[in-house]
Order: structure tokens, then sequence, then C-alpha cells
């Protein structure tokens, strides 16, 4: 372990690191998307941020649909809305994937590859200013339906678990409670009365137990909270779905042959347009599965039209990361992108943590061009 | 009635006519060669009756079906397939697995079924492995079955694309130049393979070779392409001293 730098605390380290895990996830699922329709098409469909974005949408207007939750705390009996929001988004999703595909990419199959990939750009840009028209901008999932309020603590080193943000807040109250005692009073603080020491004594108390619970490293607690629990382990299972479907069924299996090969994969009988819809379909389902996570267990997430710029970009370089057209590599990638921002976040540039992702890619493909997973193409001649 | 019949096939690539009305009859059963020197318009012929190309005139019945302009895939389906000139497995899969994917065609259970797991899906799983396995059998590649197969000999890799092909249970096998790139004692070894395959399976083979000595050995029928033309048919003995075909490879006579 090296030595943290002067004002990073080792004690946030795990807590940020498992924050960049739980996001790596959301962009693994996102990236799924590019990788496989890379697979199949060799093409970069970048509006597949887009389609995030609609999710987010549908996962919005379902929450609508079900009804305002007033104390902003889901109930034990409303978890089925989550549901029904994370079947809306993919559902939405999917049926957008597939026609994105059906209409702007499958007239241009037997055209030079560079006119796909244009149509794709105009369609990121068609789908995000367009929708400005339609769509309600700045809007807020969190608002409505925060299964975020709640949160596993649990401590680290053997110290007790701590919640450092219950703690700021009770030297907040403590704080207020003093202020207001010397407005109230208009007493001098340097000659306090006994009431006047007791409440500044417990300010002060406050203030030392969450300074000892940073310092000591033995108060490390981690506050993970329901919501990205939940998303992490539905994105868990669809990963482990998506792989066994790809794996040992006889339409993953189609896939991998026309990934392979698109014409040899046809000559075998494979239907190849029904192949390249079910890869949009899924890869458009697994981003709106993304969608209604960010924008539900997210606090602050805010839904616009620009609402998959950042996650798309970011998830399209955890594909190459890892290694386009390779499955496994998008997973590893989108961690890894995830855990690199955790880390930088912790060292406290936060504001560059997307440029260090970049300069991550960087480095990853001048030494692996064919990302980490994927294996660098030697024409053969 | 024939299983195969070309009539008049015709493409042009704009100026270019790859094929010009070229005819001929295949019979259920038969081993028919399809040669010509390089550029003749062999593997295009291959390319039009599978569906790659849709000829720009001309009629390609399939047991007396027109299939000229129809998709691949469908062509395949209806008991045509092929192997290609370059090798073209799908190189990350297991050799068992490239020959139960081609059998994709045959899988009836629905992708729900599949992920469910179910017992019919199970039991179909296991009979199209099954099946498989046959077909590696029929080619001597029953003992590599679960190795990658871009890791097999270039031979092997060869005999792979036939099984691969004989997956979509075709009745018509369409191999573009199956021995190409190999040594005598391989070529001899596919000699009999083609033929035990045809028997085993009541195939009809229509295959392209530059190798004179395999394809007389092997076909019972011929026809000689030059330049997108028919310039001879017959039985090999025909073909070997027909004055067109030997001034087509060696040159007229000075």
């Amino acid at each position: 372990m090296f030595l943290p730098i002067g004002g990073v605390e080792l004690s946030t380290l795990p807590q940020q690191l498992v924050d960049g895990l739980l996001l790596g996830f959301i962009y693994a699922l996102i990236a799924l998307g590019y990788t496989m329709v890379y697979g199949v098409l060799k093409l970069i469909n970048f509006a597949h941020g887009e389609v995030f974005m609609i999710g987010a949408y549908c996962a919005l207007f379902t929450s609508w649909a079900l009804g305002y939750i007033p104390n902003n705390t889901l109930g034990a009996g409303q978890w089925w809305m989550l549901i029904v929001m994370l079947v809306a988004s993919m559902v939405g999703c999917g049926l957008l994937g597939m026609t994105i595909e059906r209409f702007a990419y499958r007239p241009l199959r037997n055209q030079p590859r560079i006119a796909s990939l244009i149509t794709a750009i105009g369609l990121s840009l068609l789908l995000q200013y367009g929708g400005q028209i339609f769509l309600p901008l700045n809007q807020n999932i969190d608002s409505k339906i925060n299964p975020a309020a709640g949160a596993f603590t649990i401590a680290l080193g053997g110290g007790k678990a701590v919640d450092t943000a219950t703690l700021k807040n009770t030297l907040q109250q403590k704080q207020a409670a003093f202020d207001e005692y010397l407005k109230r009073t208009k007493a001098d603080p340097f000659n306090l009365d006994a009431d006047g020491k007791k409440i500044r004594s417990e300010a002060q108390a406050a203030e030392r137990d969450l300074k000892n619970a940073a310092d000591t490293g033995k108060g490390t607690t981690l506050v993970i909270p329901y919501g990205k629990v939940i998303a992490m382990i539905a994105t868990i299972f669809l990963m482990m779905g998506l792989t066994y479907l790809v794996m040992y069924t006889k339409r993953g299996r189609a896939m991998r042959a026309v990934s392979h090969d698109f014409d040899a994969a046809s000559l075998m009988g494979i239907n190849v347009n029904s192949i390249v819809t079910f890869t949009f379909l899924l890869g458009s389902v697994m981003a709106g599965a993304g969608a209604m996570m960010v924008a539900t267990f997210y606090a602050g997430a805010k839904i616009d039209t620009f609402f998959g710029m950042v996650f798309g970009v970011k998830a399209f370089v955890a594909a190459v990361l890892g290694g386009i057209g390779n499955i496994p590599g998008a997973v590893l990638g989108g961690l890894l992108m995830g855990l690199t921002e955790g880390l930088v976040s912790w060292l406290g540039f936060t504001a560059y943590k997307d440029a260090v992702a970049f300069v991550v890619l960087i480095v990853v493909l001048l030494l692996r061009p064919g990302g980490l997973l994927g294996s660098a193409k030697v024409e053969k001649v | 009635m024939s299983l195969l019949q070309l009539k008049e096939a015709t493409i042009r690539f704009g100026g270019l006519t790859a094929v010009n009305a070229v005819s001929f009859e295949i019979q259920p059963g038969q081993l028919f060669g399809l040669i010509g020197p390089n550029g003749a318009g062999k593997t295009t012929c291959f390319n039009l009756i599978t569906g790659v190309y849709k000829p720009t005139s001309g009629d390609i019945l399939f047991e007396g079906q027109p299939i000229a302009g129809t998709p691949p895939n469908k062509i395949a389906s209806r008991g045509i397939c092929r192997t290609f000139q370059n090798i073209r497995l799908f190189k990350s899969m297991s050799v068992l697995e490239n020959v139960v994917t081609a059998g994709f065609l045959r899988h009836k259970t629905s992708l729900l079924s599949s992920l469910l797991y179910t017992p019919a899906v199970i039991k179909e799983t296991k009979e199209l492995e099954a099946e498989a396995m046959q077909l590696l059998k029929a080619v001597s590649l029953d003992h590599v079955a679960h190795v990658c197969s871009a890791d097999l000999s270039y031979g092997m890799q060869r005999r792979l694309e036939i099984a691969r092909a004989m997956a979509t249970q075709p009745k018509l096998l369409l191999l573009d130049e199956p021995a190409a790139g190999m040594n005598p004692q391989e070529k001899q070894d596919l000699n009999g393979m083609v033929r035990n395959i045809r028997e085993q399976f009541g195939l009809t083979v229509l295959l392209i070779e530059h190798d004179m000595r395999f394809v007389m050995s092997l076909c019972e029928q011929i026809v000689v392409l030059d330049h997108g033309e028919e310039i001879a048919q017959g039985g090999p003995d025909e073909i070997r001293n027909d004055p067109k075909v030997i001034a087509a490879y060696l040159g007229e006579p000075a």
C-alpha cells in the first residue's frame, strides 16, 4: 500500500472502490450492447447511448403512471413498482433498438461501412435534440421513488460500525444548537455559564468523534445504499443470463457464428437478419435495465435528452478497453472503468476522473491494441 | 427429374460477364465436377446456386423449383450446402460446436424453453450432439471433437468444413476446391471420404477442383467453364480428350 497523499484519507478508500465497482457494473451493462452489435455487424452503434436515455424516460413515465409516493421512501408493499419500471425500460429500449436496426442500419448493410457509422452518429444527434421537442427535461425519478433511502453500513478493520454521514449530521446539529444558544442568550463565547459549556462540549465531542472515525481508520465504514445493492445484484443476474444465452442456446450459438463469418453463417442456414435484430434487442434491453437503475438508484440523476451521453461514451470506452466484440471483455472493461473512477475520486481528483478514464484507455490500447481480452487480428496474406 | 438444373444462368458485374448462359443438369446421386482455368467463373457459379448472387438472367431450378434470388439461408434450408475455397470456419468454437451450429435449421426448441433448460431442450441438445458426432466420425474428426477449430491442421479444417456443411442435411453438397493445399496422401483420403459420405448419406456432390487427377478419378460427369462460358460437358474420358478443354488449359497449339 502506498502512502496516502496529503489530505487523502485511507479510510475513505473502501467506500470509493465499492462505489466505483457499482458504477462499473452499470458501465458493463451498457458496454455489452456496443460490443455485441460490433461483434455481428462490425458497426459502432453510436445511438446506443440514446437508447439508454430513452430507457431512463421509460422508467420515468412508468413511475408517473404508477403514482406519486409522497413519503419519499418506497413502502414494503411497493417494491413491485421497481420491477414494473425495470421491465418497462427493458421493453421500451428493446423495441427502439430493433426499430433502429430495421429502418436505419439494415438498408445500409451492403453499403460501405462508413455510411452506417454516419447514420449512427446522425441518429444519436436526432434523438438527443429531437427529443427536446417531445420529452420533459430536467426530470428526477429520485423525488418520487427513492429506494436509495436506507443503506447497509459495514464496519471494516474490526472497528464499530460508524456511519460518518450520521456523525457529520450530529456534528452539524450540535453546532447549530450552540449557535442558536449564543444567539438566544447573547452570551460571550469566552465566558459561558454551565448550560453554555455543556452545549459547547457536546459539539466538541461530536467533532472529536467524527475526527476519530476518520483518523484512526478503525471507524472505516462502508455505506452502500440498498438501491445500489439491488442494481448490482440485478446486473449480475442479467449478465449471467446473457452469458448462458450466448454460450449455450441455439440462438446464442448462431449469434457467435454470425459474428465470426456473416456469409458463411448465412450459407449454413442461419437467418442472419433475425440474428442481427435479436442482437440489437439484447443489447438494448441491457441498456434499458442500466438506464432504469441509474435513473432510479442514483440520487440526483437528472433525466434529460443528454442523459445517455456520459454513460454512453464511458461504456463505449469500456467496450474498447476490454476488446470490442468480446463479451467478457466488455464486463471487465466496465468494472475497470468504474474502479478507476473510484480511485481517482479517492485521490481527490474527482474533477479529472473522466479524463483519467481516457488516459487508461490510451495506455491500454498502446500496449494491447486489441483491448485487454481482444486479440489483434493479423491479416494472413 | 434432375436435382439441380441451370438454365442459361448468366450474371454480369457492370461490364463483366462472369458467368454467361451456363446450363447443366445434375442427377440425384451424381458426383459432378466443375472445372476450368482460374477466373473461369466456377466459384461465381457456386455463389449463384447458393443464393449469394442473383443471376442477371436465366434460371436455376432445384428439384424443379426455381431458387434464383432466394436468400442463402432459405436455400440452405431447402437442401443445398457448401464449403468454401478459403476456409471459413467459426474459428473460436470447438469442432463439435461448429457442426452443431450448422444444425441450427433443425433445432425445434424456442428461445424461452432453451433459457429455461427444459427436458425437451436437453434431449434435443443430446440428439444434435450425437448427430454431429456421427458426421465427425464420417470425416474422421471425432477424436478432436472438443478441440478449438482454429487449432486443427489445414487438412482437418477442410474436412471439418465438409462435416459442418453436412450438418444442414443437404441433398446437394457443393465443395469448393476441397483438395486445395492438400498433399497427395490427404487427397487420396479425401477421395475415399467423399465417396463414403455419398454412399452413407445418399448425397449428390458438385465440386470445383483444379487437381485434374483428383477430379477425373472422382467425378462421373464434368462441366468445363472458360471465361464464364461452358466449353465442354461429359464423362472424364470425353473431357480429357476434348480439344477445346486442352486449348483452354494449355493454349492453342502454335
